[in-house]
């Protein structure tokens, strides 16, 4: 459609240096690619136009001037609409926020701000980051670009689709349990959940406080560790970001696989994973091996435990992080005789089925008499799935794995099995509890034409070893899958 | 009376600290509403809460005058319930495993006798903001303040070692002299800066076990706090006499009515889902910091008093009331240094507390100062005036006429106590009244106050009393 489209993060640095395109230009086409078939995908919740010239203009200054300069200076992305972006709406993908516009900044928005980036709109989300296939936004479903019947995956559907069928070259998202790295999987792009702590969480819609990562979305492993490294950091107004310093993840990426060992935890491809999906990712492992890394079974035996541990854990934080909305002072308020009465009337117009199923699940964990069985359990059970990983990377340095244990699934499949969706994040929650660094990174196609993703984790703030493995894994296999058209 | 009363006091105390427990919004009262608000304490969506160093220092320094036991990793806890005033939804706080453990605070008693009432504990919360029910131009509606929400709390929970109502409110007393003395809050209750709920019980005398108690909630003055508790102790002891129970519930005090009622039975409790907060790392007090910070402690109330008894030889009483503030302490303690210290103490407390009363000042306002002070009574001790005379001095002290040196002798109030001279008056008096004198040496012994008087009279006060007594004492049996 327009040149722009094709290229990603660093080439649009490159030619926007070069002079061969303006920000300006290159924010118009990003809005035109918008328009076009957004429609069909429902990636974007709302794409502010004027904000983005505003955006692009003040870029063009910065690459007329010369200084100072980033690599995205000017480069259009998508970002979650669970971020406050000042100026756009903000509203975590439910109607309970009615009319909601961000009056004050999220760390992570901010400094992509002050790199010069141009911020397009916010993107659509799985309702308060809360599902796994886009299909439980408070507003519409977001279709997977490689076939309008699948869903895209979730919660960040939005940004991957955005990502996916070329609208912007980079997003963000946040991965909660998988909410990055699963829809990356089913759509072809790469996705990245950094350490927990890595990146500040400030002015992001809190799901679940212990679980949530900000990660970031574009279609090489170059581009994420570039959008990583502008975003990464300790923050002052998040207590939970650590104040480690961040290295140079792009330099990460051109270390190779010479020496690094890859472990396979035999957990993770046990029953249920889709043959389809076992063979492209021991073949993505085989590559790794015959190009330099060691390979070694591994063991997490508390894997098991994951999903409990992430539902009981994910459900009572969300449970009480979600009491805020509650129609008095922002969001859309259902008025009525008394408080009691209005604050049932707003809540249960304004959250969809599955948040509420969470809120639920999550008050019910922490009631008492109940505390010390659910919630206290399983934190216990964290402890131990948390130490699982410490100790295997002591012996290696990545973990390949399978990102979900098929491709995309069609609508209205799992829809009205919860347990299933449920069991669909098996494998990506245990980084989340462990909070350990993950990504996933394209490996092969079913036959059906939905992509299929490898999963790569890294011991934590090891996103370094991951990023290397992840982008020598890439220049070696280079799949050569054209990306979808969309088509009216 | 065989009912024995069973109490003890939750006590909020807020911090002073420049800004609110977990964000930079000032922390001051009086503005107009909503002002002293961000993203965090109104609790927009994705906002996080940072601790404030300073109150926990403040929460530290008021925990080991307790003599409390610090908790090196404590945790922050959420108790979750819905109110507007709480915007979260929650309010961070602590729960199992909270900063201080196990105090006391010695308390004075209105018979002299000190209490050592137990504490429980000492945790560090956020407030909540403020709500006001059909205030505004529409009555129905209520109006939410939250300039309040998220300033710093100290929770101080007593052991229930208090067995009136009249302990209780010492205790009170007591705990905010210390919060005050400590700089640890302003204690100003008009302001909220100190609210306590109390917990009640009763039982029969020798009883063993705890019976149900009741909560009464936000009782914010000492009057209300007395009242309050003697309502219901007397309303429990009258059911279970009644052949009644007592369930446990949480009251409020209607003050109109002096009678307290119920808010929420026991039935309608909250659960409130404690957990630990996981926007914040456990809060760690190392070794070394609650050395430092016992060590800056000043001297404390219980110190202070026990101290003006021994140095000053002050009765018990007299000491209380020297050191019910710490101005007031200080400004006796200089005066002292200076001259007797019981003349000190009855001048401090006796004349100087009426006059600043009278001219509604504060001892830091007082227009005499302690060294002032000291000179006027030096001046009694010496015999140049008469205590009677040091009065006016004092009031001319007061009204800016110069230091007691000035005043004695710009207004010539030396006391005259030369014995030739005195002796001369005294013979003049006593030719001038031949009948009182006649009376006198019959008996009636009360006439002797009427020849003082006299003598007071020609000298225009000034005559040394005692010498005048003495001197006339020696003429009339001479």
């Amino acid at each position: 459609m327009n040149s722009s489209r094709d290229w990603t993060i660093e080439e649009t640095a490159a030619h926007l240096r070069g002079g061969d395109v303006t920000a300006v230009t290159l924010a118009e086409e990003a809005l035109a690619r918008i328009a076009a078939d957004d429609e069909q995908l429902g990636a974007w919740l709302a794409v502010y136009r004027e904000q983005a010239l505003a955006q692009a203009h003040a870029a063009d200054e910065r690459l007329r001037a010369g200084d100072p300069l980033t690599t995205l200076t000017g480069v259009p992305l998508g970002i979650k609409d669970n971020f406050n972006v000042v100026g756009m709406q903000a509203t975590a993908g439910s109607k309970i926020l009615g009319e909601y516009v961000a009056r004050y900044e999220s760390t992570a928005t901010a400094r992509l701000r002050e790199a010069g980036a141009v911020l397009v709109g916010k993107t659509n989300l799985d309702e308060f980051a809360m599902g796994s296939s886009g299909e439980f936004s408070g507003f519409l479903p977001t279709k997977n670009p490689w076939d309008l019947a699948h869903t895209p995956g979730g919660s960040s559907s939005g940004s991957t689709v955005a990502v996916a069928a070329r609208h912007v070259p980079g997003a963000l998202g946040t991965d909660t349990g998988g909410s990055v790295r699963q829809p990356s999987s089913h759509c072809g792009v790469v996705g990245v959940k950094p350490s927990y702590g890595r990146v500040s969480r400030y002015g992001i819609f809190a799901f679940a406080s212990s679980l949530d990562q900000v990660g970031p979305l574009a279609r090489t492993v170059r581009d994420c560790a570039l959008l990583l490294q502008h975003i990464a950091g300790h923050d002052e107004r998040d207590a939970t970001s650590v104040p480690l310093g961040v290295p140079n993840y792009l330099s990460a990426c051109g270390r190779g696989l010479d020496g690094l060992r890859i472990g396979v935890p035999r957990e993770y491809f046990g029953e249920g994973i889709d043959p389809q999906v076992e063979n492209a990712v021991r073949r993505a492992i085989r590559v790794m091996e015959q190009n330099g890394a060691e390979v070694l079974d591994i063991s997490l035996p508390h894997t098991p435990y994951c999903v409990a541990a992430y539902y009981l854990i994910a459900s009572a934080e969300c449970s009480s992080n979600l009491a805020r909305y509650d129609g008095v002072r922002y969001g859309a308020r259902n008025e009525a005789a008394d408080l009691g009465a209005m604050y049932t009337a707003t809540r249960q117009t304004g959250f969809g089925p599955e948040v509420t199923r969470r809120i639920l699940l999550g008050t019910f964990a922490l009631s008492a008499g109940y505390y010390d069985a659910y919630y206290l359990k399983a934190l216990k059970a964290r402890t131990l799935i948390r130490n699982d990983f410490l100790k295997v990377f002591n012996e290696i340095d990545v973990i390949a794995a399978p990102v979900a244990p098929s491709p995309a699934t069609r609508f209205g499949e799992h829809r009205d099995d919860p347990l299933a969706m449920y069991l669909s994040d098996i494998l990506t929650i245990s980084a989340n509890l462990a909070g350990i660094c993950g990504m996933s990174v394209p490996c092969g196609m079913s036959p059906q034409g939905l992509p299929i993703g490898l999963q790569l984790l890294g011991p934590a703030f090891g996103e370094e070893k991951m990023f290397a493995a992840a982008a020598a894994y890439e220049a070696i296999a280079a799949h050569e899958w054209p990306w979808p058209e969309v088509t009216a | 009376m065989s009912w024995e009363t069973i109490i003890g006091l939750e006590i909020h105390a807020q911090l002073a600290t420049r800004t609110k427990a977990f964000c930079g919004c000032a922390n001051r009262y009086g503005d107009e509403p909503n002002t002293n608000v961000c993203p965090v304490c109104l609790g927009l969506p994705g906002a996080l809460p940072v601790a404030n160093r300073k109150a926990v220092e403040l929460g530290l320094r008021l925990a080991l005058a307790l003599g409390c036991a610090i908790r090196e990793r404590s945790i922050w806890a959420r108790k979750n319930y819905f109110y507007p005033d709480l915007p979260k939804g929650y309010q961070i706080s602590q729960f199992d495993r909270p900063l201080a453990t196990g105090g006391l605070l010695p308390v004075r008693l209105k018979d002299g006798a000190v209490k050592n009432v137990g504490i429980t504990r000492l945790h560090l919360e956020e407030d909540a903001g403020k709500s006001f029910h059909g205030e505004g131009a529409d009555l129905t509606a209520s109006l939410i303040d939250l300039n309040r929400c998220g300033v710093p709390l100290a929770e101080i929970v007593s052991e229930p070692d208090l067995r009136s109502p009249d302990e209780a409110w010492a205790y009170m007393k007591a705990l905010r002299q210390l919060v005050v003395q400590l700089g640890v809050g302003k204690g100003n209750l008009e302001e909220g800066n100190l609210r306590c709920d109390a917990n009640l019980s009763v039982r029969k005398f020798g009883e063993e076990g705890l019976r149900s108690r009741r909560e009464i909630k936000n009782l914010n003055s000492f009057k209300f706090l007395r009242l309050a508790l003697e309502y219901e102790r007397s309303h429990q002891i009258a059911v279970y006499e009644a052949g009644g129970m007592i369930e446990s519930a949480t009251l409020l005090f209607d003050s109109a009515r002096g009678e307290t009622f119920v808010m929420r039975s026991k039935e309608e409790a909250h659960d409130y889902r404690y957990f630990p907060e996981p926007d914040l790392p456990p809060l760690i007090v190392v070794d070394a910091c609650v050395a430092h910070t016992r060590k800056k402690l000043p001297e404390l109330p219980w110190e202070i008093h026990a101290r003006f008894v021994e140095q000053y030889a002050l009765s018990g009483y007299d000491a209380a009331v020297l050191t019910d503030n710490a101005a007031l302490g200080a400004y006796y303690e200089r005066v002292a240094a200076r001259c007797d210290a019981k003349q000190a103490a009855n001048w401090v407390m006796g004349d100087l507390a009426a006059l600043l009363k009278e001219r509604a000042l504060e001892i830091e306002q007082s227009p005499v100062g302690p060294e002032m002070l000291a000179e006027m009574i030096k001046l009694i001790e010496k015999g140049t005036i008469s205590g009677k005379i040091a009065k006016e001095v004092l009031a001319a002290m007061a009204d800016g006429e110069g230091s007691a040196g000035e005043i004695v002798g710009k207004q010539g109030l030396t006391q005259l106590s030369d014995e030739k001279a005195l002796a001369a008056l005294i013979d003049e008096v006593l030719a001038e009244n031949p009948q009182q004198l006649a009376q006198l040496r019959a008996g009636k012994d009360r006439l002797f106050g009427f020849f003082v008087g006299q003598v007071m009279k020609k000298t225009k006060g000034q005559a040394n009393p005692r010498a005048v007594n003495k001197l006339l004492t020696e003429k009339l049996n001479g």
